[in-house]
């Protein structure tokens, strides 16, 4: 009987004290009070890009401060981190969709070595027009990004090692086909295969030309004085490569805050049983991520072959952790379900200006490694820092 | 009484040569509160996971509404109104409790005919929901790991109420929770069983049971053995029911009644 009573009593328990109850009917809430008041500057700074913030804001100080007078911060120099940057961006925003689904994709740098030949082999060796090229070589990479994620999620082995499997075998296939049909492993010849073709300006093109010419004929910015680009504005137009970084850059984050499917993301990495649970696609949507990655690879590919004008079966290596290094300075976890695109491209950000900033200082190149290191320490530190703030964890 | 809203006739789950469930029949009816009793290994997961979609039975029938129905994934049990929480499963810390809330059925509003993720919504009725279910949130943002086991508990139920649910399966909501979480949750029960909505609340304490429960059904082994109504027995019974019997009268002497 002592059961019951007690059981009744529990079962009329209301969970909060009559005081709140009260104030709920007159429409106003009391705030609970073991929760502390933030100020809305402190709740603004609680955000996973608050890392890369800092790190963008302290690396274009340091080169400001040591290497202002080296030309970094002309047209020209701007262009050059600029270009080094968008590549990083690229790659970034793939591998950080991909990561926040609770994926890795360590295939990155083989898919782009691979990707580029393929569409030199199939350009230049078989004669096929540019566009065929470029377009079958896009569904072929996206089909091994698919493969890639089909075995992850039907095995349930970990990406890490799936991937790692695919980062072998499409570099040793990459060169195997470049020295069985050419004997060399670097192919040439795709700027005369490009000519007057659609679909290579899209990656390989520049925009804006006319409004630099006008920029540099007002002596705005800097032109070449003599030479038979005499006239000419150093800096010809946009390249390409930064559009395409810029369109992904607003994709993925639009793709991951505003829509349905951003939700889809963060809860299959957050959790895949229990996104599972309350009927999220969870093995869909991990692989679309790695097709996406993929995608991204080959878009990286595709306007590095037609703007060197040849495709190397050596293109891409270490791309895979320069992508992971970039999304982790941005704050994703490692685990996954958590991290932005905007993060993940200001940590491409970071890794192209220090890359290239060092080399316009005149620091010993080697020295890059030792900072980039230091500053993914740094970041992490910080990012970690942040996230107990936001998950209230000790 | 009436129709029962949920009905399980004789269900049988075995995997491979083992026989996790042989022949489990129950019924639930809309507003009231079935508990499942038993103890670790009674079958009590597999057989709400068979009420959810995530297992298909080897054998038996489930009607719901009276109807039958066949669920290939936990998606159709949910679109029917059989939602499940899971004890440790249902939340995703790192996400806002609106994300949280709204996951896998993600309000939308079109802007220049490309869909948005409605957040300006998301919010507003997750800072409604939770208001109702007595739990005062800062913002919809903040993340669900800031909340306590027992509220994200609560957070799981509102959610389930909210799309729909006519059937709420609750595994285990209590068992890791401290007392007056568990009395929150328990309170969050009542209220949801008030509206009308059939809950199957599975524990292994008869003291949660007995606070919440109209029929209590325990199983053994992979039988049940019986229902009882509120009233018709006591915690001891209950019990020894699920402990099977005889095993625990015989360490009752030396434990002096304390279980």
């Amino acid at each position: 009987m002592n059961e019951i009573t007690s059981t009744q009593s529990m079962s009329s328990v209301k969970p909060e004290k009559p005081v709140s109850e009260k104030s709920n009917e007159l429409g106003k809430t009391k705030p609970d009070e073991r929760v502390k008041n933030r100020s809305s500057f402190r709740q603004a700074l609680i955000r996973p890009e608050l890392g890369g913030i800092c790190g963008t804001i302290l690396v274009f100080l340091f080169f400001l401060l040591t290497a202002s007078d080296s030309g970094m911060f002309s047209a020209a120099g701007v262009m050059n981190w600029s270009i080094v940057s968008s590549q990083f961006i690229i790659i970034a925003v793939g591998a950080c969709l991909l990561m926040i689904a609770g994926e890795f994709d360590l295939s990155v740098g083989s898919m782009i070595g691979f990707s580029g030949m393929s569409i030199a082999l199939l350009s230049v060796v078989f004669g096929l027009p540019m566009w065929v090229a470029i377009i079958a070589t896009f569904i072929l990479c996206m089909g091994i990004g698919a493969l890639s994620g089909w075995l992850v999620i039907k095995t349930g082995l970990p990406s890490f090692i799936v991937t790692l499997a695919f980062l072998f075998i499409l570099r040793g296939l990459t060169i195997f086909a470049a020295i069985s049909t050419t004997n060399k492993t670097i192919v040439g010849g795709i700027k005369d295969a490009a000519q007057g073709d659609w679909l290579a300006p899209v990656f390989g093109g520049k925009v804006f030309t006319g409004l630099f010419q006008w920029m540099g004929d007002n002596g705005w910015i800097e032109t070449f004085e003599r030479g038979f680009k005499k006239g000419q504005p150093v800096v010809e137009g946009i390249p390409m490569l930064m559009v395409w970084a810029l369109i992904l850059l607003v994709f993925g984050h639009w793709l991951l805050t505003k829509t349905k499917f951003g939700n889809w993301i963060f809860a299959s990495g957050g959790n895949a049983q229990a996104a599972t649970y309350v009927g999220v696609p969870v093995n869909r949507v991990k692989i679309l991520m790695f097709m996406f990655t993929a995608f991204c690879a080959c878009v990286f590919a595709t306007s590095q072959v037609i703007e060197f004008g040849s495709a190397g079966a050596d293109r891409g290596l270490l791309k895979e952790f320069e992508a992971i290094i970039s999304v982790v300075i941005g704050g994703a976890l490692l685990t996954g379900g958590y991290g932005s695109v905007i993060g993940a491209a200001l940590g491409a950000i970071i890794f192209g200006v220090v890359q290239q900033g060092l080399f316009f200082a005149g620091v010993e190149s080697s020295l890059f490694r030792v900072f980039l290191g230091a500053i993914l320490l740094f970041a992490v530190i910080l990012n970690t820092y942040i996230r107990r703030m936001i998950t209230g964890e000790k | 009484m009436s129709e029962p809203i949920i009905e399980m006739k004789k269900i049988q789950k075995h995997f491979g040569s083992v026989i996790a469930l042989s022949g489990v029949s129950l019924k639930v009816m809309a507003g009231e509160c079935l508990c499942l009793l038993g103890d670790n290994g009674a079958g009590k997961s597999t057989f709400i996971k068979t009420m959810s979609g995530v297992h298909k039975p080897s054998v038996g029938e489930i009607y719901f509404e009276g109807k039958e129905m066949d669920f290939d994934c936990p998606r159709d049990a949910i679109n029917a109104g059989i939602a499940t929480v899971y004890q440790d499963l249902a939340m995703i810390p790192l996400m806002s409790v609106a994300r949280n809330f709204f996951m896998g059925n993600e309000p939308t509003k079109k802007i220049a005919g490309i869909s948005f993720f409605d957040h300006k919504l998301a919010n507003e009725v997750t800072m409604r929901e939770m208001k109702s279910m007595g739990i005062h949130l800062r913002s919809a943002d903040q993340a669900i790991g800031t909340l306590s086991g027992g509220e994200r508990q609560t957070v799981a139920i509102a959610r389930a109420v909210h799309f729909g649910a006519k059937v709420l399966i609750l595994d285990e909501p209590t068992s890791a929770l401290g007392v007056r979480q568990t009395a929150n949750v328990l309170a969050t029960i009542d209220k949801v069983r008030k509206r009308g909505i059939a809950v199957v609340f599975i524990t292994h304490n008869v003291r949660h049971a007995l606070a919440v429960g109209d029929r209590f059904t325990v199983l053994n082994r992979g039988h049940t053995l019986g229902t009882a109504k509120k009233g018709e027995i006591t915690s001891e019974e209950l019990q020894n029911l699920m402990a099977g019997g005889a095993t625990l009268a015989t360490i009752e002497g030396s434990l002096a009644g304390t279980i």
